[in-house]
């Protein structure tokens, strides 16, 4: 090793000091331009507490990506520009460093410094409000009911290809289109009657997936009035491109006007439906062998 | 272990040659299997699931019997049983089958013992069906042009879809090690042969039926699942889906047998002085990667046998309604799933840190710290697989566990990346084309690595999961990383392979159009996941469309570039036939020290290995033996 570090010293720290130089100012130039230009553009947007604790997120994994895609792209340039071969047809060998302690160390200490700060602050997000995402039967992420606001229970059933809502609260009606309270508290309790599915409400920045059989909660805070959309997210058959549509966030009263309207609207149809349950066992699907 | 039998009797010439056992034999055999399978399954079926057979128009039993016995029939006609027999009736043990070269071009055509045929024929089988599969994509994203306007029906292109996943990774799984490492691994660590020959061959053979029996799926009514076969999607399946089944099963044998026959070269076969602070680095990454096919493909044989068992026997391990769970599958796929993409990646990483030395004339900066990153990644790899399954509500409680898993991860991987920027500082960089290719391996992974870490945060992974963000993702980590290192190592061994040179003007060509087009390409589907699109749709938001043609069109530049590649090697290994020399890349490693093209027995004296192979601007030992030509007196 020692041999290496007298090679490297041979015009070694002024290149170093280039890269540095280059890579500072880089990322002091791209760094801000993430965070307060790029940043409030990342998805999902701000539908739902959530969604925007969401952009928080990613705009803090983005910036912190920044300064690390730099380093490398700088580097990368730099050695090209600065250590390519000028004479090809001569084949002269480099000087035979294999390694620096030192710096093996330093790279160990800050890319150990930055995955766990990231693991830390993602771990810190999830559990305070669950992120929006599936948490199984057993919440562990609750968020809290929000100042002057409600909280609401409705179940995502879905089945091959479309998505219908339950609403425990109101005679268990289910209705065929979403229609959320402003200001609220939900909690979506996603099951499946089939397959595999997921229940993705992308301006509110939920996801969760439907499994047959199994209570998956996912929480949303929601905001103001708002039109959001809703797609399967895992593959679920032949018609898994056309399982979509669409929701609204709406002021109280108008929400309470139109669930109302629902139950008068499916009545007949909410007399025959199996009594509401966490989880509905189908008739078993199969085809024969 | 020298001693080579030979066969004694002279091989057969002209049309006699297709007499006897090979792939014709083979694919006759194979036919008459699949179809006493499929008669004996239609016997034996009970007739409550004969009605309901009558009723899909299929029966299960009697298509996955077919397969069975097809591929046992394939198997016998190429030869693989002779051996056995032979033992069982008192013959001596013999090591070599095929492996005279009077045998000529047959040979490829047979179960040959010879490591170097084998790697070739794994080259061309691979090749064919990394072309199918490329097809594939490319008929997706003709699909995807318009938002509602179908140029293929919903299940045509989730069978296109499924068959475009299980296609690449089931073929690219060995696509690096299959031809590179079957090659390479017995000749840089001083060895004549595979530790199990005939095993070499079995696994080729068992690979090519695999992928014929994932083709014959589109005579069944295709598969819906994607490649990931989520349960109870595949029990709704029709009979496309047993294809899927046997597809992947035999990739999951293949894959173990493989990375078996491989711990066991490595650990066991190592010349004289080949220790292993002296191995290869590329011999590391397939050592790494070895155990992890080891150890991980059980997992999906045993989830596999489970759903043909539900579909055919009538068990309920995945049917939510009857005691199972579609937890099960999940988990269990992904158990193999994430080790599976690290097999994908990590041969890539060792060809890009071994080729890089030759390339910027320095020995490998930071050997250590690279045998310490593969393995890390190798290890980490086992414990991070309930990342593809943070929104499923499974074990939600583990969720930050596997958030801190999966980002250590990148630790490892970050030494790789160390290690291979580490060797170009104030090296005399030579933009070869093996070499632009690794470079850009650097580039291409670097944004996979990033997205990656996109997907491992919970928060963030609520919004990217199951769209299109994730799909640019492991595209940009296994087609960025792992085909561009692929093209690396073709670019670079092939003159060793063949004793044939590339057009070099070609090969710039190539890896220009297919960088620019492979960017272009990728970049844009993180801003279409970004904006919400699912993965594996059929129709989708007409606000995207500008964007999907621009990705479509990008996507063409890449099959027009995978032509000029095609051109290339039509070109210049059937028409030009330029002959190679010893070492055209002035490298230090063993293999380049063998004459070309390698003689069957590789070595005429087993060589002894005194330093690793990349002593670049160190001055040679005096006494050194490692490099002795093999010509020098047996």
């Amino acid at each position: 090793m020692s041999a290496s570090n007298e090679a490297l010293s041979a015009g070694g720290p002024r290149h170093w000091r280039n890269v540095v130089v280059l890579w500072l100012i880089a990322s002091v130039i791209m760094t801000p331009i993430v965070i307060f230009v790029i940043g409030p553009g990342l998805p999902p947007g701000n539908g739902s507490v959530e969604a925007s604790g969401q952009v928080t997120d990613n705009t803090v994994l983005l910036a912190t990506a920044t300064p690390v895609a730099l380093g490398v792209l700088v580097y990368l340039g730099y050695v090209l520009w600065a250590f390519r071969e000028r004479t090809p047809e001569v084949v002269v060998d480099g000087p035979p460093i294999r390694g620096d302690a030192s710096v093996q160390f330093w790279w160990l200490i800050v890319t150990t410094t930055l995955v766990l700060f990231l693991a830390g602050y993602g771990t810190v997000r999830l559990l305070a409000d669950g992120s929006g995402g599936g948490q199984g039967p057993n919440p562990i992420a609750t968020p809290s009911v929000p100042a002057g606001g409600s909280r609401l229970v409705v179940q995502v059933v879905a089945q091959q290809w479309q998505f219908n809502y339950r609403f425990p609260g109101y005679g268990g009606v289910e209705t065929n289109q979403i229609e959320l309270p402003e200001n609220t508290l939900v909690q979506f309790n996603v099951t499946s009657l089939d397959v595999i599915h997921s229940f993705w409400a992308y301006e509110l920045g939920v996801k969760a997936d439907a499994n047959p059989g199994v209570n998956n909660v996912a929480y949303v805070t929601t905001k103001g009035p708002l039109t959001f959309h809703v797609r399967c997210a895992e593959l679920c058959g032949v018609w898994h491109g056309y399982m979509f549509n669409q929701g609204q966030v709406v002021p109280k009263a108008q929400f309470a006007a139109w669930i109302a309207q629902q139950r008068v609207k499916f009545a007949p149809a909410t007399k025959v439906l199996p009594p509401y349950s966490k989880t509905y066992f189908p008739q078993p699907l199969r085809r024969g062998g | 272990m020298s001693a080579i039998a030979v066969p004694a009797q002279a091989p057969r010439t002209g049309w006699r040659k297709l007499i006897g056992f090979n792939m014709l034999t083979g694919i006759l055999l194979g036919i008459v299997g699949w179809l006493v399978g499929h008669w004996i399954g239609d016997r034996i079926t009970g007739a409550n699931v004969a009605y309901y057979s009558a009723e899909a128009g299929e029966n299960d039993i009697a298509i996955m019997l077919g397969y069975f016995l097809g591929v046992v029939g394939f198997l016998v006609g190429l030869g693989f049983a002779n051996y056995p027999v032979k033992r069982l009736l008192g013959h001596p043990p013999s090591l070599a089958e095929r492996e005279s070269e009077e045998e000529g071009l047959f040979r490829y055509f047979t179960l040959s013992t010879d490591h170097k045929v084998v790697a070739k024929q794994y080259m061309v089988g691979i090749g064919l069906f990394f072309f199918i599969a490329g097809l594939n994509a490319m008929l997706i994203r003709t699909e995807l042009l318009q938002p509602n306007v179908h140029v293929f029906g919903a299940n045509q292109y989730l069978t296109l879809v499924g068959m475009h996943g299980s296609m690449m990774m089931g073929t690219m799984t060995s696509g690096l090690l299959g031809p590179l490492a079957t090659f390479l691994v017995p000749l840089m660590i001083g060895s004549r042969r595979m530790a199990f020959s005939r095993l070499s061959a079995f696994t080729f053979w068992l690979l090519m039926a695999g992928e014929v029996i994932l083709i014959t799926t589109i005579f069944f009514g295709g598969f819906q699942t994607g490649w990931t076969g989520y349960q109870p999607l595949g029990a709704q399946g029709t009979a496309g889906y047993d294809a899927y089944i046997g597809f992947f099963a035999l990739v999951g044998l293949s894959m173990c047998l493989f990375g078996f026959n491989l711990v066991v070269t490595i650990t066991t076969m190592r010349a004289r002085g080949m220790r292993w602070s002296r191995l290869p680095i590329f011999v590391w990454g397939t050592y790494t990667t070895a155990w992890l096919m080891l150890l991980a493909a059980p997992m999906l044989i045993a989830a596999l046998l489970m759903a043909a068992s539900d579909r055919t026997l009538q068990t309920a391990f995945y049917i939510p309604g009857q005691g199972g769970s579609a937890y099960l599958f999940q988990n269990l796929f992904w158990v193999f799933g994430h080790p599976e993409v690290y097999i994908l990646a990590l041969p890539g990483m060792g060809i890009v840190l071994e080729l890089m030395p030759v390339f910027a004339r320095k020995p490998l900066w930071g050997y250590r710290l690279a045998v310490a990153g593969m393995l890390g990644i190798g290890f980490l790899s086992f414990f991070v697989w309930q990342h593809h399954l943070f929104v499923s509500g499974i074990n939600a409680d583990l969720r930050p566990f596997y958030m801190l898993s999966t980002e250590l991860i990148s630790l490892p991987t970050g030494f790789i990346f160390l290690c291979a920027m580490g060797t170009l500082w104030r090296g005399r960089i030579r933009l070869t084309v093996p070499m632009l290719f690794c470079l850009a391996w650097i580039f291409n992974f670097l944004w996979g690595g990033i997205s990656g870490v996109f997907n491992s945060d919970v928060p963030s992974d609520v919004t990217t999961h199951g769209s299109f963000f994730v799909m640019a993702h492991f595209h940009y980590t296994i087609m960025g990383g792992l085909i561009f290192a692929f093209f690396a190592g073709i670019y670079y061994w092939v003159p060793k392979m063949y004793g044939l040179n590339l057009n070099e003007r070609l090969g710039k060509i190539h890896f220009w159009t297919l960088f620019i087009a492979f960017n272009s390409t990728f970049a844009p589907l993180f801003a279409l996941g970004f904006m919400g699109m699912p993965r594996r749709v059929v129709t989708y938001n007409p606000a995207w469309q500008g964007l999907n043609i621009w990705v479509s069109i990008s996507a063409y530049v890449i099959g027009l570039s995978m032509l000029v590649f095609l051109f290339n090697v039509v070109w210049s290994l059937l028409i030009k036939r330029e002959p190679a020399s010893i070492n055209p890349w002035n490298a230090k490693s063993i293999e380049w020290t063998v004459p070309t093209p390698v003689p069957v027995h590789d070595f005429d004296r087993i060589p002894v290995f005194d330093a690793d192979p990349y002593p670049y601007g160190e001055p040679v030992p005096a006494g050194a033996t490692a490099y002795a030509p093999a010509t020098g007196s047996a």
